[in-house]
């Protein structure tokens, strides 16, 4: 494995991630697409892995929300308790994470402990 | 996720096998089970049409919502020619994610200085093919321009019911592989299933060009069914 693959990072690199940084001692989270309705970037299944130092890999959104899913992790990794984001269209009017293609996601975000 | 079920997720993942990662939503109760377990699980059923259709998804059983993680080995290509489109192939293929092998008996075109990251078999694809296993989930892509080394690839695609099987040369040079391949007992619609000339319509000139256009047919051919009609 290449510097080009760690780059890459295809499903199988990114869940590899999460259990090296793991066993490095840093703390992980693991955000997962678990439902989408209507138009989504990432497809069910697409991970983002996430740190305590809010370093991540992967994507669940292509950009649009991992700001929030990154925010949300931190406190996952911080209370030790898994939950699940749901996530629609960009509210343009208000300072909230969404997704402008217009379509819906549910992310399922849990700590590896 | 504890580090003990990501561990052994990512064991079957290496070792290309098909396990499911099946958390209860409500709970976060989780445990992963391996395709040998898959019969005697209590979700047996969902399980199986999830692993059916090669997608993650939610299901509800008795109740309770139950996220299903599917992991399943990565759909496998073989690049019959250790040429130079193959040189560009191999990169772009692991960035899609699909399990590339090269082979070619001619060994000054398989050598690993050429082909540094990507697994090169120096032997005829008679040799190469059976170890490999072709099946359903597998695309084939003869670029040679030998019939001795495409045209038993490209016959041993056919049979094993691979979703791609692409052949480089001109329409010319495919009338002939087309000929050879009806005279070998190949019927018109295993024959109409060869792409040929190889890849998608998008003017390709250079090696890289032309790998893009192979892997954008294979990807197609993967997630559109039927990809495309078949043409004259």
């Amino acid at each position: 494995m290449g510097e080009t693959t760690q780059m890459a990072a295809s499903e199988d690199d990114i869940l590899s991630r999460a259990e090296a940084w793991t066993r490095e001692g840093r703390k992980v989270a693991v955000a997962t697409v678990i439902e989408t309705w209507g138009s989504a970037p990432r497809p069910v299944g697409s991970h983002l892995v996430i740190d305590d130092e809010g370093n991540f890999l992967g994507s669940v959104s292509g950009g649009c929300v991992e700001g929030a899913v990154v925010t949300d992790a931190l406190d996952v990794i911080a209370t030790g308790k898994p939950r699940t984001l749901s996530f629609g269209v960009a509210d343009e009017t208000a300072w909230n994470a969404g997704l402008s293609c217009g379509g819906q996601i549910r992310i399922y975000v849990e700590p590896v402990t | 996720m504890k580090l003990s079920v990501l561990a052994a997720l990512n064991a079957e993942r290496a070792a290309r096998r098909t396990a499911v990662l099946v958390t209860e939503l409500a709970s976060g109760r989780q445990r992963l089970v391996k395709a040998a377990d898959f019969d005697a699980d209590p979700l047996a059923d969902a399980l199986a049409a999830q692993v059916a259709s090669r997608k993650s998804g939610v299901v509800a059983v008795g109740g309770n919502d139950y996220f299903l993680s599917v992991a399943v080995p990565p759909v496998k290509a073989v690049a019959i020619g250790a040429v130079h489109i193959s040189q560009a192939l191999a990169p772009m293929a692991r960035l899609a994610g699909i399990d590339l092998t090269i082979v070619d008996p001619r060994t000054a075109f398989a050598s690993k200085s050429r082909f540094p990251d990507v697994t090169v078999l120096a032997e005829w694809p008679d040799v190469a093919l059976p170890r490999i296993g072709l099946d359903g989930h597998s695309a084939l892509i003869a670029l040679t321009h030998d019939p001795k080394i495409d045209d038993p690839a490209i016959a041993a695609g056919l049979s094993a019911g691979c979703f791609y099987v692409g052949a480089l040369g001109s329409r010319k040079t495919h009338a002939r592989r087309v000929e050879r391949l009806a005279a070998a007992g190949f019927g018109e619609a295993d024959i109409a299933r060869i792409r040929a000339p190889v890849g998608l319509d998008i003017g390709a000139v250079s090696p890289a060009e032309i790998a893009v256009s192979i892997l954008a047919e294979i990807i197609a051919a993967q997630h559109k069914k039927p990809a495309r009609p078949v043409a004259a």
